[in-house]
């Protein structure tokens, strides 16, 4: 047995928070804390990116398995990556460290709780993206709520209380059903283990209910129109730093989760609600992008914004094809850095002037020039600009949606310019212009710790804009693998019928 | 006569029991001494049963009386959990004046009746030992004499459990009367043929038991009841009664009348059913933390008895789990309760939690893991517990059972995190007591590690419960 590497990956931030947790800080203040916080998430990127080096990409297997006795004999702790899970493992170990960074200036009390909360966090997150067997996904996958709920509603916004109860049952009431479905799959294939249910397959009179209770999941938590409306609330009540959790991450994992179950798992049912995918997509594409329009708060905005974005994300991995499902995972990792920017950025001049209110800003341009270039670049990566990542990840999933559907690939389309229409009228409305409030005269421009982890999220966002290369070869030999057993499946199943 | 070994424990708590009552008659404020004689002989009995457990079947006094896993599983968990019931009550019964000889005496006389109600194999003797326990508890209720709340919980509690061990006593006599006898092998031989007397016997006997353990619609006592007593005998009342009918439950359901499953059945997933919605709905408006956690038992009830339902092992296994759980969880929270202490007074308000993460940090984290736990949110032992369950009754393609056990979680969860919300969320009041005693401090501490390591090793407790097999 080689070493645990995985495994060391989950579990290097929780021995982190224990030591945290039983530390003690002489001058009441924690910073201290934050130090080994800091060094622990780099420490976990590090190991994620030699983790990368090593992966073999060409290979379609799992790799690093790991497999333990776990619950008494029928279901084993087992973790494992392949190229769809580790580019989302990653994101999170660099997510996390710029977090922890910007923890400095939105977190006054209680530092000590919020530090362990971010690192068990982690543990979670990047438990979802490394389990092969669904109870251990299961387990992953909901204990994240209880750090999510605290995060929101200890360090929270006015509505915190609300909102923090809002998202926690919401997430589990759709979950539920995936426990339900998950033991449902144990009973009617005498195993959890994904590699094995990938090989045996779950006969085809099962797979529309099981899919259709993974997806109550996944649909909560990606979140798919109707059930989107926790999301905002959420965003705008919560933290910078659990905003940034929020969308960059914990979004993800119901996208992960499509490709990984809905696809891999219940191929014959994703064809036959394909169509249901597509429509819902579409109108969180539309409409939240619309909804965005109107916004009068920043954070908001940039949350409806985000419902459109997954909108892209579950119609590509819908169309079943290689540029689709590829795209898909490409805008998930851009929208996991454009977004966590977008909310930082949001949390800079919020720290400043207090305020989240769109009109409130102008001209910000003329007093915080530095401010103003990295908004850009978000805001251009937002909406797709050519160079940057957003761009690559629509561009292909739109390739992907001609394919399957002219009509519908024409409608997602119309979301682009949407897309273009609301973050460039809200880049309008607080960088340029007339400076009409006079307060915002005394505001300093970034700080260093600021520069630090803007920066960090503007290189990524522009080097893979113009160099995909590196990811798109990561995720490319998995996807075939995935579209090629989809496409088995639903051979034999085509077979089997005649 | 030749067994009596086998019942050692039984014999050895009887004489204990008889012994301290006359030393508190001839020896003056001997109740702080027989308190802690009693926690002492509780862990000998405890050792006593461990030291018997690794028998597989035995019958005694004309199979009237039956050792084997079930029953040893049972009773160590049972006299366990009794230990530590004491161990956490110590100080509060001295704060609030209620340590006299007859507290520690009555606690130990009702756990001979449930010991007794365990390991019954006859109506007779199964009735016997189940009126021991009541009576025990009837007078513990209403300990607090002085309290009018107290009064009252016992009066209530004394009233509605005479109906029912009333209908229960009517059920043994209809059971009998048709099956010709009160032995529980004999009347699963003689009932082979359907009649009516029978089934009427069976639905008496389920309503006598499912009072025992306040699943709805019998569960009109447990509020009342639990927010009236002494928090030190809620505790009492919340974990070992439950236990023991539980642990009766599974005996009748699968001695007596495992032969008439289609008649039973219908009627278990009913009251699971009731008891999981009613528990989950009833808790959201309370204020009180005992009267919150009364109506939360009645919900875990329904968890448990949806794994008898199945009429499977696994199904036993796991209602078996559930509970051994769900006992360390309710100490947890009631060490938490007994901590809320200022001035010489007990807080058991809701709102008295409010902002207490602010100056008892370990206390809160404590709570909020109990509590998460109780919500069934993994990866802590509330989660496995149901997530046993739930494999079981999904394993019987119950489907119609499991879902609405899992909604009724969802809607469970919401008064959960309105508690964390007031610990956490809220703006902090005056600070509590921070010195407690060492078995209250302990109890906590290895209840919470318990809860929150589970996950490492879930193995644990399912291999031994996996045992205990009834069909």
């Amino acid at each position: 047995m080689n070493f645990p590497i995985l495994s060391s990956l989950i579990l290097l931030p929780t021995i982190g928070a224990l030591f945290i947790l039983f530390t003690k800080s002489s001058s009441g203040k924690y910073q201290s804390s934050k130090y080994v916080a800091l060094f622990i998430s780099l420490a976990n990127f590090l190991l994620s990116l030699y983790l990368w080096y090593v992966f073999d990409k060409n290979s379609v297997d799992f790799q690093f398995v790991e497999n333990r006795e776990w619950l008494s004999g029928f279901i084993n702790y087992k973790v494992g990556i392949d190229g769809i899970s580790i580019l989302f493992v990653i994101l999170t170990t660099f997510i996390t460290p710029i977090c922890i960074i910007s923890v400095n200036a939105t977190i006054t009390n209680r530092l000590k709780d919020f530090l362990i909360a971010i690192l068990i966090m982690e543990t979670f997150m990047i438990g979802v993206f490394c389990s092969l067997d669904l109870v251990v996904f299961y387990l992953f996958f909901e204990a994240g709520l209880i750090p999510m709920f605290l995060i929101i509603g200890i360090w929270g916004g006015e509505r915190r209380v609300y909102s923090a109860f809002k998202f926690f049952l919401y997430t589990l009431l759709g979950s539920v059903l995936m426990l339900v479905a998950i033991i449902s799959i144990y009973w009617i294939t005498g195993t959890t283990d994904v590699e094995k249910l990938y090989e045996l397959g779950i006969k085809a009179e099962y797979q529309n209910l099981l899919w259709l209770a993974f997806f109550s999941s996944f649909a909560v938590k990606t979140p798919m129109w109707p059930v989107h409306t926790w999301l905002p609330d959420a965003h705008v009540e919560a933290p910078t730093v659990g905003s940034v959790l929020l969308a960059a991450i914990l979004l993800k994992m119901a996208g992960y989760g499509f490709i990984r179950f809905s696809l891999g798992l219940f191929p014959i049912a994703s064809e036959n609600f394909t169509m249901l995918v597509y429509i819902l997509s579409l109108i969180a594409i539309i409409y939240t992008s619309l909804v965005a329009l109107m916004q009068e708060d920043m954070k908001k905005l940039i949350a409806y914004s985000s419902v459109a974005h997954m909108g892209f994300v579950t119609l590509g991995i819908f169309t079943m094809t290689q540029q689709g499902i590829e795209g898909s995972i490409f805008q998930m990792i851009s929208h996991g850095l454009v977004s966590a920017a977008l909310f930082l950025s949001v949390g800079v001049v919020y720290e400043r002037h207090h305020t989240r209110l769109i009109n409130k800003y102008g001209g910000l341009v003329s007093i915080m020039p530095r401010y103003a270039i990295v908004f850009m670049v978000f805001t251009l990566g937002a909406l797709g600009l050519p160079g940057t990542t957003g761009f690559i990840g629509e561009f292909l999933i739109l390739m992907g949606a001609f394919e399957r559907n002219i009509l519908v690939a024409m409608i997602a389309s119309l979301g682009v310019i949407l897309g273009a229409a609301y973050m460039l009228w809200l880049f309008k409305r607080v960088v340029f212009g007339e400076i009409n409030n006079q307060e915002l005269k005394s505001m300093k421009d970034l700080k260093i710790f600021e520069i630090i982890t803007l920066s960090a999220l503007v290189i990524p966002i522009l080097f893979f804009g113009f160099y995909p290369e590196p990811l798109m070869n990561s995720i490319e030999a998995s996807v075939e693998n995935t579209l090629n057993m989809y496409n088995f499946d639903l051979i034999n199943n085509l077979a089997s019928k005649n | 006569m030749e067994n009596l070994q086998y019942i050692l424990p039984e014999i050895f708590i009887s004489l204990v029991i008889m012994l301290f009552l006359l030393v508190g008659v001839f020896k003056k404020n001997s109740s702080n001494l027989i308190y802690s004689l009693s926690t002492i002989s509780l862990v000998i009995l405890l050792a006593l049963i461990i030291n018997l457990s690794s028998l597989d079947k035995i019958y005694l006094f004309k199979s009237s009386y039956q050792i084997d896993n079930l029953s040893n599983y049972m009773k160590i968990i049972l006299v366990g959990s009794g230990v530590f019931v004491m161990l956490t009550g110590s100080k509060y019964i001295q704060v609030i004046n209620l340590n006299k000889i007859e507290y520690p005496i009555l606690i130990l006389s009702s756990i001979l009746g449930m010991m007794i109600m365990i390991s019954s194999n006859d109506l007779i003797v199964f009735y016997m030992g189940l009126e021991l326990q009541s009576l025990a508890l009837y007078v513990l209720a209403s300990f607090n004499r002085d309290n009018l709340l107290s009064t009252e919980s016992g009066l209530k509690y004394f009233v509605l459990s005479a109906l029912s061990s009333g209908l229960l006593l009517y059920g043994c006599s209809l059971i009998y009367g048709f099956s010709e006898s009160t032995n529980f092998d004999q009347i699963l031989i003689n009932s082979n043929e359907f009649n009516y007397g029978t089934t009427f016997g069976i639905v008496f006997i389920l309503v006598g038991l499912a009072f025992k353990i306040s699943a709805v619609p019998f569960h009109m006592w447990a509020p009342d009841v639990y927010q009236g007593s002494p928090t030190s005998v809620t505790l009492f009342f919340a974990i070992l009664p439950k236990i023991a009918a539980l642990s009766v439950f599974i005996k009748f359901l699968y001695t007596p009348f495992a032969n008439m499953n289609d008649q039973w059945q219908t009627i278990i997933v009913f009251i699971s059913i009731a008891s999981m919605i009613f528990g989950a709905v009833a808790a959201i408006g309370q204020k009180n933390l005992k009267r919150l956690i009364a109506y939360s038992s009645i919900s875990h009830m329904g968890y448990a008895l949806a794994g008898l339902a199945t009429v499977s092992n696994q199904g036993i296994q796991s209602s078996i789990t559930y509970i051994s759980i769900y006992l360390v969880m309710n100490l947890a929270f009631f060490s938490c309760l007994f901590m809320l202490k200022r001035n010489e007074k007990y807080y058991e308000n809701i709102e008295d939690l409010s902002g207490l993460s602010k100056k008892h940090p370990i206390l809160s984290f404590s709570l909020l893991i109990v509590l998460f736990s109780l919500a069934g949110i993994p990866p802590l032992a509330g989660f496995f517990a149901k997530f046993y369950v739930f494999l079981a009754v999904i394993e019987q393609s119950m489907y119609f059972l499991a879902i609405v056990g899992l909604l009724a979680t969802v809607v469970a969860a919401f008064y959960y995190l309105r508690i964390i919300k007031i610990i956490y969320f809220d703006p902090e009041k005056d600070g509590y007591e921070t010195s407690h005693n060492l078995g209250l401090k302990i109890t906590l501490a290895i209840s919470t590690i318990f809860i929150l390591a589970y996950f490492i090793y879930p193995s644990g407790i399912t291999e031994i419960v996996s045992k205990i097999t009834m069909i």
